[in-house]
């Protein structure tokens, strides 16, 4: 039987008073998944562009596609470096990495997409599509090794007190992914730091590991000063750390993508990148030889999560600054932020999440001052 | 004297069905109806009553709280009926016309020597003043005002919008004696905003007296406002007048015939048009004159029927009218385009659509510049809450942030909306924010909300 036929026919019971009229919104959200409603336009602009938010989400997730499949090997080329799994081949990394990952993704959606959906529904509004992406995002921002339970509850904190209280998508603050992130940080430190949680199985089985192998990111490497792979190395991404972040290839295809549909603000990519490079030439050539100060600054581009923050968790549209003079403001300061907590916090590996929580938080007034320039600049009395 | 203004940001949307420079038909029309919504804030006295015999001139209805600004009935003919909607609102006044148009005639001085006063005076005794609107708020000027400026765009840049080097190409000394006039009633000076693709084409080109601007750039670079906010933004406190170049070529024939004289050429266009062309009409003409340029029945959109939609002006910020309806006051276009009520499969998730026009490059219709499409109706997509920024800012070319005076406005701050530019804007300028808008917004109803209120709160 046709599919549309079908929803028309069972879509008289789930609305009001329908036999099943309380999961109008879950019904509502499924049908417009599939269909692009028939709405109409009722005045105005009689015609509408065929952009919509759930096409701005698609394009973020393919967007992740990259970074999240390389994400994928590396967890599983991670797990047979450290167990000595020499005779592991590619699809064999892959498939091992894919079903380490996967019940990641799909707790992170039913925890997520749940609680959105109740929340709708109590509401009486349509479901928004943000989790979409956020439910993607969460996942690949973990370390492989956290238990399933714990992410259940760093999403839920994410969902509930990050977007629902204050209305939803559109309408939060920070950016729910991070939220999650920075929850579980601050909750459960020991499942999201340390040198054991980035690979796949070496927290349940330490003594089986290979001799040398450690399972440090660079990051925490570079803070001990101990020696970090190579700038290369770093670059592709097969290194220790959160599943989605290593690859900075990866990330920087999703980044032309975004870019190029305009889903996401270059502007806010490279004053990040800007950012990050002006406090690290400062650090660089005043720091004394051998200090972590000195460690060159480009390296700190493509280590721990500096770009997969700076190309999709930065240019988060809602938390950013929405002015285009803020933007530049902003990315600026999140890149310069993530480098000094980098380099000045040392009990404290990564800053980018902090920079870019707090940027979030500091963009509204960002947005002020743009704002008040321009009208100040428009009130002035004409030129005679 | 010629100033060039480059307008990088903006949109044309490429739709089917341009009108062809051609005259199809004249209409004698059999009804007509003034319709005191086409006014904004307006609230009317009716001067007429059914039954009673009107001349082209005779004034219908009167602004309440401005009695001496009357609206004049475009043709002769008989008070056919009053309709009234709501709570007794006066919704139209139709008129069955004559044969043959009796127009009152008015003694003109001469021209050369009138007065500011004689040239309100005869503006408001022929009903011809409504044809003047003044910024803030695009509502009927107000005579006892002396504008900082009159602003006359002379080109149109809204989708399928009518040609005015066509429709104004007889007309040019009207419109002279029109700007002649309109220089007596401002302080500073007119201004007349023309297209770099085709100024040395306009009627409107070789006015004396008149500062000429040419604009290069899409639409909206054809709007008014645009056109202010580029050459002198309007500041708390100052009036400017604008008045379309269709209704300044009446202005002129009052001064030069005598007559409230307001035919004028009216395109019919859009996907749904057999023929699109242009027809001599007058304002408030019957839309079923319109009927027999339109296709019949319903078009089928991915296997579904859809009706046809008639909108008087463009598709951006036209008002929907059914088959009996009638052609707004200030409108010269008739769009025809398709409802939008059907279903798309996998609408959203498609990798190409290329059915649809999108800005979005998400999509794929930047591959086909010259490619002309069939728009319709739908609102393609669900309402949300703002989550895109910068978009809006890339089809504005205005020095204000849309997005912070939407939501002033949706607070009702009107201290916020006053600084962040509610003066300088009218729907239509932000007509393209909302084709694009992701999150669906309805832009244009807000700023009329922010308007309305600027407007009860100077009462």
């Amino acid at each position: 039987m046709n599919l549309l036929k079908f929803t028309q026919k069972i879509k008289p019971s789930f609305e009001k008073g329908g036999k099943f009229g309380w999961l109008h919104s879950t019904f509502d959200a499924f049908e417009s998944f599939l269909f692009v409603p028939a709405t109409v336009t009722k005045s105005g602009a009689h015609i509408r562009d065929c952009m919509d938010l759930k096409r701005v989400m698609s394009v973020v997730i393919v967007a992740l596609m990259p970074a999240m499949l390389f994400g994928m090997w590396n967890v599983g080329d991670q797990h047979a470096l450290a167990f000595g799994l020499t005779d592991m081949g590619f699809w064999g990394k892959f498939w091992y990495g894919f079903l380490r990952v996967l019940p990641l993704i799909i707790v992170s959606y039913v925890v997520g997409l749940g609680i959105e959906f109740t929340s709708a529904q109590l509401r009486g509004h349509e479901v928004n599509e943000g989790y979409l992406v956020s439910g993607m995002l969460i996942p690949m921002i973990m370390p492989v090794d956290v238990p399933l339970w714990i992410l259940a509850v760093g999403v839920a904190f994410a969902v509930i007190i990050g977007k629902e209280v204050f209305g939803g998508t559109g309408m939060n603050i920070w950016n729910p992914a991070l939220l999650a992130r920075a929850f579980v940080f601050f909750a459960y430190p020991s499942h999201i730091s340390g040198d054991k949680v980035w690979i796949s199985g070496l927290t349940d089985n330490a003594s089986a590991v290979v001799d040398g192998f450690s399972g440090a990111t660079p990051l925490a490497q570079a803070t001990s000063n101990i020696a970090t792979p190579d700038f290369l190395q770093m670059f592709i991404g097969n290194i220790p750390g959160s599943i989605g972040e290593t690859s900075t290839i990866a990330i920087l295809l999703g980044a032309v993508l975004l870019i190029w549909t305009g889903v996401a603000s270059w502007k806010i990519m490279v004053s990040c990148v800007a950012g990050a490079l002006f406090v690290g030439l400062i650090a660089n050539s005043l720091a004394p030889e051998g200090s972590y100060a000195a460690y060159p600054v480009w390296n700190h581009l493509v280590m721990g999560g500096f770009a997969f923050g700076a190309v999709f968790m930065a240019t988060d549209p809602v938390t950013s600054a929405q002015t285009e003079c803020g933007k530049w403001i902003y990315g600026f300061f999140v890149g310069a932020l993530a480098i000094i907590i980098r380099l000045f916090n040392p009990g404290y590996a990564e800053g980018m999440m902090l920079a870019i929580l707090f940027m979030n938080t500091a963009a509204p007034l960002i947005d002020h001052y743009v704002v008040e320039a321009n009208i100040k600049r428009r009130m002035k009395p004409a030129k005679k | 004297m010629l100033q060039h203004i480059r307008l990088n940001r903006g949109l044309d949307i490429p739709l089917k069905g341009v009108a062809v420079a051609t005259v199809s038909k004249t209409v004698t029309p059999d009804t007509i109806a003034l319709k005191p919504t086409d006014f904004k804030a307006l609230v009317p006295k009716l001067l007429v009553k059914e039954g009673e015999a009107v001349k082209a001139g005779t004034l219908l209805f009167c602004d309440k709280k401005r009695p001496e600004i009357g609206f004049a009935s475009p043709c002769s003919g008989t008070v056919e009926a009053i309709v009234r909607g709501d709570r007794r609102k006066l919704l139209e006044v139709r008129i069955k016309a004559d044969k043959t148009t009796d127009y009152i005639h008015f003694q003109i001085p001469d021209i050369k020597a009138i007065s500011k006063e004689d040239v309100i005076r005869l503006l408001l005794e022929s009903g011809l003043w409504p044809v003047i609107k003044q910024r803030p708020f695009g509502i009927v000027a107000s005579p006892k005002d002396e504008p900082k400026a009159i602003f006359i765009s002379g080109f149109n840049s809204a989708p399928l919008a009518a040609d005015l080097n066509f429709i104004l190409k007889d007309e040019a000394d009207y419109l002279q004696v029109a700007v002649d006039m309109l220089t007596k009633l401002t302080k500073g000076s007119v201004h007349i905003g023309l297209s770099n693709e085709d100024y040395a084409a306009s009627p409107l080109y070789k006015i004396k007296g008149a500062q000429l601007h040419i604009f290069d750039g899409p639409h909206p670079a054809g709007n008014v406002g645009i056109q202010i906010a580029n050459v002198s933004p309007i500041k708390k406190g100052e009036i400017v007048w604008t008045v379309d170049a269709v209704n300044l070529a009446a202005i002129g024939k009052l001064f030069k015939k005598g007559v409230v004289d307001m035919s004028r050429l009216v395109a019919v266009a859009g996907p749904r048009v057999e023929k699109p062309c242009y027809v001599k009409a007058l304002p408030g003409v019957a839309i079923k004159e319109f009927l027999p340029f339109i296709m019949e029945g319903e078009a089928e959109i991915y296997g579904q029927k859809v009706a046809n939609r008639i909108i008087s002006g463009d598709v951006l910020s036209g008002t929907k009218v059914s088959q009996e309806g009638f052609l707004g006051y200030y409108d010269t276009l008739v769009s025809v385009i398709s409802e939008g009520n059907y279903c798309e499969t996998f609408g959203w998730a498609k990798l190409f659509r290329p059915k649809k026009f999108s800005l979005s490059r998400s999509y794929f219709s930047w591959l086909t510049p010259s490619k002309r499409y069939n728009a319709d109706a739908n609102l393609n997509g669900g309402v949300r809450a703002f989550v895109v920024t910068g978009l809006y800012e890339k089809v504005l070319p205005m020095d204000i942030y849309p997005v912070f005076l939407l939501k002033a406005i949706l607070a009702e701050n009107i201290e916020e909306m006053e600084r962040l530019g509610i003066f300088e804007v009218v729907e239509e300028d932000l007509a393209l924010c909302e084709y694009v808008c992701p999150s669906k917004i309805d832009v244009q109803e807000i700023v009329a909300k922010g308007i309305d209120i600027m407007i009860k709160d100077m009462e």
